[in-house]
């Protein structure tokens, strides 16, 4: 069984139609990317599947672990293992970062029937996943993203993934604003997190990120819908001839 | 969510119909109002004339004040008119327990006690259920009160202190609240019935949290009441008012009165949690809790701190001041007031430098939610003589939803060049992209929310005694339930 499947997703803002008929399968294990020029639809694919509210799905259906995705809360979603990380992480003034994940993590445990973790067990494995991520150990008490910088916002990002183990991680524009040492971390943290459990999609402009992030499968999405998909070569063919010519193609009438 | 918010109403609705209330057998007079009724509280308490005396001169200058109509209006608050006349003014209560145990006890009112991590016995006695001999409460307070007595700490009721310390009240009361101080600080001075009396002796500093084991018969603070802190030359003392429990009172005004006294190198701080019946959602009932509270920071170097924590009341009007007297004081406020539903709130601080290098520092911390409105309103005043006097003002309002309101009305009064003032404020509102971002990671919305505004609060918790703080955020979060959605 796959793990995500979206059969025909149409998505409208603010009575503006974004996503026109989105068909996709993802198994897990697998790792998708999802590629496209501004405005074509990536991040509101990557809300709708993480249940933010704002948007209206005015078709289709969005299956996920068997389960109809589209009825879930977001908070339902994330205890179900459905992950995002935020192209713009927001700060939570007051609350330390350790303290944040631990109250997720112990949601996502209760939701799940499993006993809460109390600071003594949560935080050993939570240094562990800082090391991994080259974060310094003093961001553990500070607030949730307040004063980070750009690259540590992105970094704390996949730190919350590895300490939240989900199922399904949907990593929105997770590259822009890292420099390449960044990246390269982001990037070896995400890897750590590939297993034949998980599935992640990386949505991104960049085929630079790809380097580093080698999926198995691209889709190029364009005015809302998937115009081609293919292996990580598609990436590195976009990369050279830019997104006109698959725009151009997208242009053709599309017979139904 | 509306389901939470019919649990809160109807957890505040069924006390009242659980016997909270009912089943006091009280000692009451006649309704009203005059020198007649006057005399007979000041009789039922055996006080010495030097009160009797007191308690008229505040009566005439009240009466004065009522004929003139001088009750404040300036608040940004409304309510309907007082009856002053139709009020019993001396009522002296003797609760009976209700139940027999805990069984028999609306699980929803325990649930609520569970919530807010209130101890088992102390559940019983909230509950109005019999406590049995294991929780001996009276043991505990004499324990407590001889250690005290050993130190010297004098923490009494007012009552008792009017009788064995007479000296000590009579040279203290109404040196830093008059009775002619305004409208509702007049009215107690005339009619208060009990409040609490500490005098703390030279160079003695305090053990306890004074009050900790005292809150039981805190919740039953009553209508008038008085407070007084004295601490002595080099002395500290840290001061617990109030209970993180709701609640409910038939008497719907509330006229206290707190003064403190430093001397010189003393140090005072004075904590309160409240949470009386804040009405249901539609702003029917609750309590009018209309306090003047001041420190007089009298001798050098001496330090008052007062940290607050309201969440109940329909109305709160306060504004715990400090005047810095005495040379190189200094005067603290931290403050967190929440309004839910059709709560109003005008309470902040007013900052008095009379002395030379005194600082003050305010930390203010408002939540809208509902149709709640919240004021700040503060005074920082530097008088002529207070040279290098110093104040930081931080004013911070967070909005829940789109139909409450914040409001800031900071004075600053400045009469010597020396001063250096500084003031930030802010006003945000808790996002839809803040909610998201933590419901994203599994929490509920509700506790998304309370835990955006305990960040917001985390300044002025890290002020309160430890086990207070954790009852306080937990607070916050009760209250703040059924406010999203």
């Amino acid at each position: 069984m796959s793990l995500l499947e979206i059969r025909n997703l149409h998505v409208k803002v603010d009575n503006h139609q974004i996503l026109k008929g989105i068909d996709l399968t993802v198994h897990a294990g697998q790792v998708h990317s999802i590629m496209g020029p501004n405005g074509s639809g990536k991040s509101t694919l990557a809300q709708v599947l993480s249940r933010r509210e704002s948007y209206d799905v005015i078709a289709g259906e969005v299956l996920y672990d068997g389960k109809d995705l589209l009825a879930m809360k977001a908070e339902d979603a994330a205890c179900e293992g459905v992950f995002m990380a935020f192209q713009y992480p927001v700060e939570i003034p007051g609350i330390s970062n350790a303290y944040f994940l631990r109250s997720a993590l112990n949601a996502t445990r209760k939701y799940r029937g499993e006993d809460e973790l109390d600071a003594m067990d949560f935080l050993p494995m939570f240094r562990e996943k800082l090391k991994l991520l080259e974060m310094d150990e003093k961001l553990t008490n500070r607030s949730v993203n307040e004063g980070f910088s750009g690259g540590e916002k992105k970094r704390n990002e996949i730190l919350q993934m590895a300490v939240l183990q989900p199922k399904l991680a949907i990593l929105d524009e997770t590259d822009s604003g890292l420099d390449i040492d960044a990246l390269k971390i982001v990037a070896k943290g995400v890897n750590s997190l590939r297993s034949r459990e998980r599935a992640i999609i990386v949505v991104t402009h960049y085929q630079r990120l790809l380097n580093y992030i080698v999926p198995d499968f691209v889709h190029v999405l364009v005015n809302g819908r998937i115009v081609r998909s293919g292996g990580p070569e598609l990436a590195l063919e976009l990369e050279e001839k830019g997104y006109a010519t698959v725009e151009a193609e997208a242009k053709q009438p599309i017979s139904v | 969510m509306s389901t939470n918010v019919n649990t809160i109403r109807d957890l505040a609705e069924r006390e009242y119909k659980w016997g909270f209330v009912t089943d006091i057998e009280e000692e009451r007079v006649p309704k009203g109002l005059n020198e007649e009724i006057i005399g007979v509280i000041s009789a039922k308490k055996n006080e010495p004339e030097f009160m009797l005396e007191w308690r008229l001169r505040a009566y005439r200058h009240w009466a004065s004040l009522e004929k003139a109509d001088a009750e404040p209006k300036w608040a940004n608050i409304k309510y309907g008119p007082i009856h002053y006349q139709d009020i019993t003014y001396y009522s002296a209560p003797k609760r009976k327990p209700t139940f027999k145990s805990l069984d028999e006890v609306d699980p929803e009112i325990l649930s609520t006690y569970e919530k807010l991590g209130i101890p088992l016995q102390e559940q019983k006695v909230l509950a109005g259920v019999a406590v049995d001999a294991v929780f001996d409460s009276v043991s505990v307070a004499t324990t407590f009160k001889e250690k005290l007595a050993d130190l010297g700490v004098i923490f009494c009721s007012f009552s008792e202190a009017v009788q064995k310390h007479p000296e000590l009240v009579r040279k203290y009361l109404g040196s830093v609240v008059p009775y002619t101080d305004n409208f509702f600080a007049s009215l107690n001075a005339a009619v208060f019935t009990d409040g609490s009396f500490v005098y703390v002796p030279k160079n003695v500093r305090c053990p306890l949290e004074l009050s900790t084991y005292f809150r039981i018969n805190a919740a039953e603070t009553g209508q008038f009441e008085r407070t007084l802190i004295v601490a002595d030359e080099g002395s500290y003392v840290s001061y617990l008012e109030g209970c993180t429990a709701p609640i409910r009172d038939e008497n719907q005004l509330h006229a206290a009165v707190v003064e403190l006294v430093a001397l010189d190198n003393a140090q005072i701080k004075y904590s309160t949690v409240q949470n009386w019946y804040p009405g249901d959602r539609d702003g029917k009932g609750g309590i009018y809790n209309f306090v003047t509270k001041r420190g007089k920071c009298a001798g050098a170097n001496s330090k008052i701190s007062w940290t607050q924590v309201e969440t109940g009341s329909a109305i709160t009007w306060k504004y715990p001041s400090c005047i810095l007297q005495g040379e190189n004081s200094v005067g603290e406020f931290y403050s967190v007031a929440l309004t839910n539903n059709r709560q109003q709130a005008d309470t902040g601080t007013k900052m008095i430098h009379i002395g030379k290098n005194t600082r003050s520092t305010v930390v203010s911390k408002g939540i809208s939610a509902g149709h709640g409105q919240n004021t700040y309103r503060g005074l920082v005043k530097i008088q002529k003589g207070a040279s290098g006097a110093r104040n930081y003002t931080q004013c911070d309002s967070l909005l829940i939803g789109d139909k409450c309101g914040a409001h800031t009305f900071p004075y600053i009064e400045v009469k010597n060049s020396t001063a250096r003032m500084e003031h930030e404020a802010s006003t945000s509102k808790i996002g839809e992209d803040q909610l998201f971002y933590l419901r994203q990671r599994g929490l509920k919305a509700e506790d998304a929310v309370s835990m955006i505004v305990n960040g917001f609060c985390k300044r002025v918790f890290r002020e309160l005694p430890m086990e207070f703080a954790v009852e306080a955020q937990k607070l916050l979060s009760v209250s703040l339930e059924g406010s999203v959605g």
